[in-house]
Formats: structure tokens, sequence, C-alpha cells
């Protein structure tokens, strides 16, 4: 497993005539792990999942290693190497934690031993084993959250797409998770995007960040520069009064 | 791994034990029944097999038909048609049937699945493709129209063409119930069966990982028509006569899901522990409704366990007598 480049050129996505994302150009190298913040609304989980070939872009395109991904289906982004989790956790709800991540791991290993066995070997990694043979519904939120990454890096992926997991988890837990991603990406390579609110997360796992607001980019840079950026203060902390 | 050590593993031996009790005793059923028993356990058996491949489709895959009356129907029709117009037998017209019912499935399927009709959109679907192949069977002069399609009684036995008495038949749909249930065990244990659960349970989740949603539920429509067009032929004749009016009804239809929905959906045993159920009440209350000389009670019967199950067991019962003696499918 290796780490793969994605490259976002102009993608604008209407819903209704409703402007949801407009002309948003980033690159993520290969094995970088960056973020993309913005206040709510901002169109990045639309970005997303233009990227995961849920929707597709009205303009522009989405590059995977240098090949076109956006307009396929979702389940051929997947097999491109696009690992995805879910802003709302989406568990198959009635399957055991284990069999959930065994759904993900199919995809490359189509006997079902081998699935199983790779599938229980990445809940180790996450801290699932002890609770594999529960239902998914019976999951508490963060663990939710952990069984959503599981099953996305269950199809190994290039690069994985990692929708607010952080959200609702504690503080240690948070500490937790990011250093099992630095440990993972730093181990395979895998590149990560992730869209983030909470920035004690963003801080330590991000090299570059992009910042979104109204379905356009308005800044991107290393986290120093993103946190003295003029405009990111504004969209945040509200524009001061003009004197 | 060979075939047999990937379908009995992980299956404890005692219920492996319990499973070969049960088939020896279904094998020497009828030397121990009488003509009435027999007659029911037929029935049982009918309503256990299709209720497996109603399941197929509603349990592994979640998508919810209640037009399966049509592959039912379309099935017999020909099968039964092919034997009363060219004397074609059963044998070679079965391949037919199949290949038809499975047309009309992926129609069905492919006009539901691809622009994503879910839930009751998709049952309404497969209600109005059921309803109008039943009126187009009434005006269709080579399936003899709304008067039926007769075949002859014939007691003499004649394996391969389905001629001969209840025990022929038994034998039959024995092995059907059988080999079905074998198949959805291996169907259930491989990645299209896990992918058909995923499906179930979250479409949207199930793309995201790499599952062809489209494609899986294609196959599973294919599947379940196939399997309810070969108990369509053994019901056309076992029965010896086909009506549109009751060979598409909407209540045969209904009649088709209420075994798997009262044993437990999803499961391999619960198609048959519903059919078991359903037809051993059905059949006491049908006696009762002679005693006392109430029509419908078996009807009223109906309705009720279906709300008692709804309400107290909304997993079906088998999942329930699984869970309290200890020899339960697992949780997958």
């Amino acid at each position: 497993m290796s780490g793969a480049r994605l490259e976002l050129d102009g993608i604008g996505k209407s819903f209704r005539g409703l402007r949801a994302v407009h002309d948003v150009s980033f690159d993520v190298p290969a094995g970088a792990i960056n973020a993309l913040i913005g206040p709510n609304g901002a169109g990045k989980t639309t970005i997303f999942n233009m990227i995961a070939g849920v929707y597709r872009p009205d303009a522009g395109s989405v590059r995977l290693d240098g090949r076109q991904i956006s307009g396929l289906r979702p389940d051929l982004v997947c097999d491109a190497g696009v690992g995805r989790t879910f802003q709302i956790v989406k568990p198959f709800k009635g399957l055991s934690v284990l069999e959930n991540v065994t759904v993900g791991a199919l995809h490359r290993r189509p006997a079902l031993p081998e699935a199983r066995a790779y599938a229980a070997d990445i809940l180790m990694q996450l801290g699932l084993h002890d609770r594999r043979h529960q239902a998914a519904e019976s999951l508490t939120l963060p663990d939710r959250k952990r069984l959503e990454v599981a099953r996305a890096l269950a199809t190994e992926p290039k690069l994985l797409l990692l929708d607010e997991v952080m959200a609702g988890l504690r503080p240690t837990e948070i500490d937790v998770m990011v250093t099992f991603l630095q440990e993972l990406n730093r181990r395979t390579g895998l590149t990560i995007l992730l869209i983030e609110h909470v920035m004690r997360a963003v801080m330590a796992l991000a090299s570059n960040i992009v910042v979104v607001s109204y379905g356009e980019k308005i800044a991107e840079g290393t986290p120093a520069e993103i946190a003295r950026h003029q405009a990111v203060l504004d969209v945040y902390l509200g524009e001061a009064e003009p004197a | 791994m060979t075939l047999l050590a990937r379908l009995t593993g992980g299956v404890p031996a005692r219920s492996l034990w319990g499973l070969g009790l049960l088939l020896v005793l279904l094998l020497v059923a009828p030397a121990l029944l009488g003509k009435y028993g027999l007659s029911v356990l037929i029935l049982v058996l009918y309503f256990a097999f299709v209720g497996q491949a109603w399941n197929i489709m509603m349990g592994f895959a979640g998508q919810l038909s209640l037009g399966h009356a049509l592959y039912a129907g379309v099935g017999g029709y020909i099968a039964a048609g092919l034997f009363f117009h060219y004397g074609i037998g059963p044998w070679a017209g079965v391949f037919v049937a199949v290949a038809a019912a499975v047309a009309a499935g992926s129609i069905v399927g492919y006009l539901g699945f691809r622009f994503s009709l879910a839930g009751v959109y998709f049952a309404l679907l497969t209600i109005a493709f059921s309803e109008f192949t039943r009126i187009a069977f009434d005006h269709w002069g080579w399936a003899g129209g709304s008067g039926g399609l007769f075949l002859k009684v014939d007691a003499t036995s004649d394996i391969l063409n389905l001629r001969g008495g209840p025990l022929l038949f038994y034998y039959v749909i024995l092995a059907l119930a059988a080999g079905t249930f074998v198949l959805c065990r291996a169907l259930l244990e491989s990645r299209l069966g896990r992918y058909w659960l995923a499906i179930r349970e979250d479409p949207e989740a199930a793309q995201a990982v790499g599952v062809p949603v489209l494609r899986c539920k294609m196959i599973a429509i294919m599947i379940s028509a196939a399997l309810t067009a070969l108990a369509g032929v053994w019901n056309a004749f076992y029965y010896n006569n086909l009506f549109p009016e009751t060979a598409f009804a909407m209540g045969r239809s209904i009649e088709f899901t209420l075994a798997p929905i009262i044993g437990g959906l999803g499961t391999l045993f619960g198609p048959i522990v519903g059919a078991v159920v359903l037809t051993g009440l059905g059949e006491i209350f049908t006696d009762l409704s002679e005693v006392f000389h109430i029509s419908g009670l078996k009807q009223i019967f109906y309705g009720l366990a279906l709300l008692v199950i709804v309400m107290y067991r909304p997993a079906g019962v088998w999942p329930w007598i699984a869970d309290r003696f200890g020899f339960g499918e697992k949780r997958r």
C-alpha cells in the first residue's frame, strides 16, 4: 500500500441553481496528510462527494495519480484507490463489527476467510478487536467513527478521505486517533485528506490546509500560515468593522 | 478448501447432526405419514422453498418484492403450455420457464434498480408488473386465457415429465428445498452474499467500499426469479391447472412472503420454520372452519399470526428459538 497524488482542477457543483462549490483547485501530494477546513455549509462534504463519485462535478476534474476519476461510480472510485468515511456514520447496523470491516476487505480479497482475517487485523490496529462480535448498532459514537475508518482502510486505499472522524471524541481519544493516523501514514505512505473542525487534530496532522468558504477556496498554506491568514480569520471570527 | 468444508465451516457439529437427522426424517417421512400428512408436508416444503427464493431478495439483498407471483406464474405457464401444446416435457420446458422468469426479473430489476427505486416504491413496481402480466395472460389464447390451462391428470409415473402421484411431487419439492438451502448457505458464505447484506444495511456505504450495487441487486433478482419459476413449474404440474386470476394474484405474492417474514428474514432456517408454523396452523384452522362452518378462518389466522409476530418477534420465530436453545445462526 502506498499513497497516491490527488489533483482537483477547477471543480464545481450546483444544486438546482444553488452554487455549492465553485472552481476549487488544489493538490494533495502522494503520501501527504492535508486538511480541508471551513465553516459549516462551506461545501467541504460536497467536495468529498465529488472526489468519491457520489456527485459528478458540473465543471473541472478530479485526478488520482494522473488518472481522471471524476464521473466514475463510487464503487469504481473505490476500485481506483479511494477510501472514504461518512460524516454521518453509516455502519452496516445489523452486521457485526468484524463483518462490517470484512465487507470492505472483500473488495481486494474475494475469499471470505482471508478477508475476515485481514479485517480482524485492522480492527486490532484500531482497538476495536474486543468488540468484533458486537453488532455495529450497539457501538458508541466514537467507536462507530473508528469503525468507519477501519472499513475504509480495509479496501486498501491509496487515498483516504476522512470526514470529521474526530467529532464527538474526547481529547484523549482524539490524540489516540491522531497518533494512529500519523503512524499509518508513516508506515504505509497512505495519502490522507481530512475534513475536520477539531483544530487540535488538524494542527497535529496536516502539513497543508485548504480553507473553503461559500463554496470557494479562500486560502491554502501550512498550518502556521493559515493561522494568521486574514481572510481565514475573517471567515472564522467575523470581519473587523471598517474604521 | 473443498466446497463441503466451506459450507460446513463454523457450523457446530451438533447442528450438522441435527440437519442430517432432519434430512433422513424427511426422506423416510412418506413411509410414516398417511396421505393427508404427506399432502401437508408437501405444502410445508413448497412454502419453505418459495420462501427461501423470496428471502434471497428481501432477507439478503433487502429488496422488497410483492410481485413474486409473476415469476412463479410465468414459469408455470410456460412449462405447462409447452407440455400441453407440443408435448415438450417439463424436464426440457423448465429451462425455457426459468429463462423467461429470469428475463422478467431482469426487466423489473433493471427498471427499479437503475432508477434507484427503493422500499415501497420498488414494491409497487413489482406489483404493477405482476398485475399487468395477469391481465395479459387473461387474454392470451395460447395460455388458455381467463378460462385457464388444464393438464391431463395422469397417475402413471413418469418422472421426467413430472407425471405421477404425490410421492413423486414430494421428493421433487424436497430436493428443491434442500438444494436451495445449501445454495443459500453457499451464497451467504460468499463475497456476493456479504455484498447483499451490506446493500441491505446501507447501499450508499456499500458502494463506497467498492460494492457494485446495481450488479449485485440484479443477480439477486435473477436468482430469486429463477428459483421462484421452479416453484411455479412444480406447482403447475402438481395441481394440473393454471388460472391467471390465481397464478398472478396479489394474494399469491403475499403468500410467498409470509414464511420468511414469520420465520425470520435473512436467515437460512427462517423460511422453513415459518412454513412449518403457517402451514401447520393453517391446516388446523382450515379444519376448525369446517367444523364450525365459518369460512375464511384461515385468512383471519394468517392476519393474526402476522400481527403477533410483527409485534412481539419482529425478527421472526427462528432467531428467537435459536437464541433460546443456543443453536443459533450467529450474527453476521
